[in-house]
């Protein structure tokens, strides 16, 4: 019996008309249209989405954790960013 | 960065992270043990809803009518996706599913003991849902709150799925309950049956049980053994007696002061025996699942060689 | 009571139940999760057309039996569903090729079924064809798959196709019933469907490297309630509750 196993693919479901595909979960399948067969049937069982993504897992390339300082916190003090950073007089509207 | 941190402090930090509740996502920093303990959780909770499905199973061809059926069959089937779900939690720790799934073969693995009773009759669905769902679900609300992200957010998504599981066997038991004197007999005698079975679902006694004080400190496990016994014990007898039937222990007793019932000894000789492959289906049950991976090996096969074949078509 | 509609309803809702029931045995079985569940989920849409339809086939009989006494307390030789679907699971390849052969059948017979002139059974095949679309895509790649993957896999679909293709005429086999309703319910002509399901299938099996059978002997009788010895044990299993407890609700 062959070792190799269907590749695992990453999930993604757009839950209803306007929002984001978001990610679901994960299945495996031995090729693209299996993927998309098998997402249906394992995550839109309860009407959850219309329509979805599948990428190959192998196929995601994610930034390092040891790097989250470097990469996340300098934006954390770029505070005037936000619009409440500013300061607006009463009375105005519309801004 | 993390090179120059000793595992002493990598483990402080992970330690600190865990009390202010940050969860762990799989690429972060955890210690050996960490990892371990969540994939034998995890694997052995993906296991029991995939073993899960077969005493259940053993009913819907013979579902007593077309609603029941379909119910029925929906309900299993969510089994095979929870267990689907919890593969892949347990994947994001590097516990490869076939492998995990052949530990289960080689009786290395092990999964929730209840599976290892027979169903006998048609309200041994209603028990296992009202019953074992039910246990089930007291062990698994608190999980969704689990340290280990992955772990969360399947248990998240099982329970917000299971909630319709344990209704539909409650109502299963209260329609036999009501019904003809043949059909509450069969109600009360699958309660007689199931509901020892389902008190050692929650493991064994907080004293006794040797992994509750590291879960509980790594924020795995948020409640002991007995606690969560105490509470299903307190939920359902209640609803036992509201649907007219009558839980098999005589040392059953509500205590005003605590305002919790105490309830008998459990049979921890029949548990371990069970646990250890003595129930009266370990064998069946481990052997069925292991037929299924046997018999699909061709087909899993025959996907692969196709897919390569047309992407080398493709390329070609 | 329309004897004819009636008779032409439960013909349709046998074929659901009877697939249903034979798909709902690999619960738990599949050759992997994914699949299992894919598996399920099919049989949940056949068993929701049955019971549609049964529902109906009560209204028309005036409510003299309910939709569940229609599926679980008829006699074997009332059963009117097709020899194909009650042909055992066998092995993962002819539980596909079954469903193909099938699938294939059904989606160009709910697409004229939807024109048929009884709201009813024109609303059931719409909500049918939806579920049936899908079935054929899955079980059509399915085929594929298996035909153009291995040898190993080559042969047992070859053999599938080769055991299961005796049932085939079947599919479009006419009697009384359809020559009497044809016109005025404006139901599926049978030869429309044979043109379209014919070529589909061998399209398929052209792309799964597959060959039809040389040997065309044909069984027929299921629409006639005549029925190969597994039907009935397909209805001891299913029918034990009905059987052993009568006259209780569950």
């Amino acid at each position: 019996m062959s070792k190799k196993e269907w590749p695992l693919w990453e999930v993604f479901i757009r839950s209803k008309a306007g929002l984001n595909h978001k990610h679901v979960g994960s299945l495996r399948a031995a090729d693209a249209e299996m993927a998309i067969d098998n997402a249906r049937d394992v995550y839109t069982r309860r009407s959850e989405g219309i329509s979805i993504w599948v990428v190959p897992s192998a196929q995601i390339t994610a930034s390092d954790p040891t790097d989250a300082d470097a990469l996340f916190e300098p934006a954390n003090t770029k505070i005037y960013r936000h619009p409440t950073f500013y300061d607006v007089p009463d009375g105005i509207s519309h801004m | 960065m993390v090179k120059d941190l000793s595992i002493q402090e990598l483990e402080e930090r992970f330690q600190e992270k865990i009390n202010k509740d940050i969860k762990i996502e799989p690429n972060d920093w955890m210690p050996d043990d960490y990892r371990q303990t969540l994939i034998r959780q995890i694997s052995q909770h993906a296991h029991s809803e995939i073993v899960g499905m077969l005493p259940e199973g053993n009913w819907i061809t013979r579902a007593p009518n077309l609603r029941r059926k379909a119910v029925l069959l929906a309900k299993v089937q969510d089994e095979a996706g929870h267990g689907l779900y919890l593969y892949s939690a347990a994947e994001t720790l590097g516990a490869d599913r076939e492998e995990t799934i052949d530990d289960l073969h080689s009786g290395k693995a092990k999964y929730s003991s209840i599976f290892n009773y027979p169903t006998l009759t048609w309200a041994d669905m209603g028990a296992i849902g009202w019953l074992v769902d039910g246990a089930a679900i007291m062990n698994q609300v608190p999980l969704c709150r689990c340290s280990y992200g992955p772990y969360a957010r399947a248990m998240v998504r099982v329970c917000k799925e299971e909630s319709f599981h344990q209704r539909q066997g409650f109502e299963i038991m209260a329609h036999l309950a009501q019904g003809s004197p043949e059909q509450k007999a069969m109600a009360q005698d699958a309660l007689n049956r199931f509901w020892w079975p389902a008190l050692m679902m929650f493991g064994p006694n907080d004293a006794e049980s040797k992994h509750t004080l590291q879960s509980m400190k790594w924020k795995i496990k948020r409640h002991t053994n007995d606690e969560l016994r105490q509470q299903f014990v307190d939920v359902t007898v209640p609803q036992a007696e509201m649907i007219g039937l009558t839980i098999p222990d005589k040392d059953l007793k509500f205590n005003e002061k605590t305002g919790h019932y105490e309830f008998g000894e459990i049979n921890w000789d029949e548990f371990w025996n069970v646990v250890k492959g003595n129930g009266p289906c370990n064998k069946d049950r481990v052997e069925t699942r292991r037929k299924a991976k046997e018999n699909g090996a061709w087909v899993r096969e025959a996907a692969l060689a196709y897919s390569e074949k047309r992407q080398n078509r493709k390329s070609a | 009571m329309n004897k004819e509609l009636f008779e032409y309803v439960l013909r349709v809702g046998d074929d659901s139940l009877i697939l249903g029931q034979r798909l709902s045995e690999w619960c738990g079985h599949g050759p992997i999760l994914e699949e299992d569940i894919a598996l399920t989920n099919i049989a949940l849409d056949l068993i929701g057309q049955a019971t549609n339809l049964f529902e109906y086939a009560s209204q028309i009989e005036g409510g003299k039996r309910s939709a569940d006494q229609l599926a679980f307390l008829r006699f074997d030789r009332e059963y009117r569903n097709l020899l194909l679907v009650e042909q055992p699971n066998g092995d993962f390849g002819d539980t596909i090729m079954r469903q193909f052969l099938f699938d294939a059948f059904r989606k160009p017979f709910f697409e004229r079924l939807t024109f048929c002139t009884d709201m009813q059974l024109s609303g059931i095949a719409e909500k049918s064809l939806k579920e049936t679309k899908y079935h054929l895509k899955h079980s059509s790649e399915w085929v594929i798959r298996l035909g153009d993957g291995t040898e190993e896999s080559h042969n047992r679909i070859q053999n599938s196709l080769d055991s299961l293709w005796r049932y085939t005429d079947e599919l479009f086999f006419e009697n009384d019933v359809d020559a009497s309703l044809l016109n005025e319910y404006h139901l599926p002509i049978l030869s429309d469907v044979k043109q379209e399901w014919i070529k589909n299938v061998e399209n398929v099996l052209n792309e799964a490297t597959l060959t039809i059978p040389n040997n065309n002997w044909q069984f027929k009788g299921g629409r006639e309630g005549l029925h190969s010895e597994h039907l009935g044990k397909i209805l001891a299993e299913m029918q034990y509750m009905q059987r052993a407890y009568p006259n209780m609700e569950w």
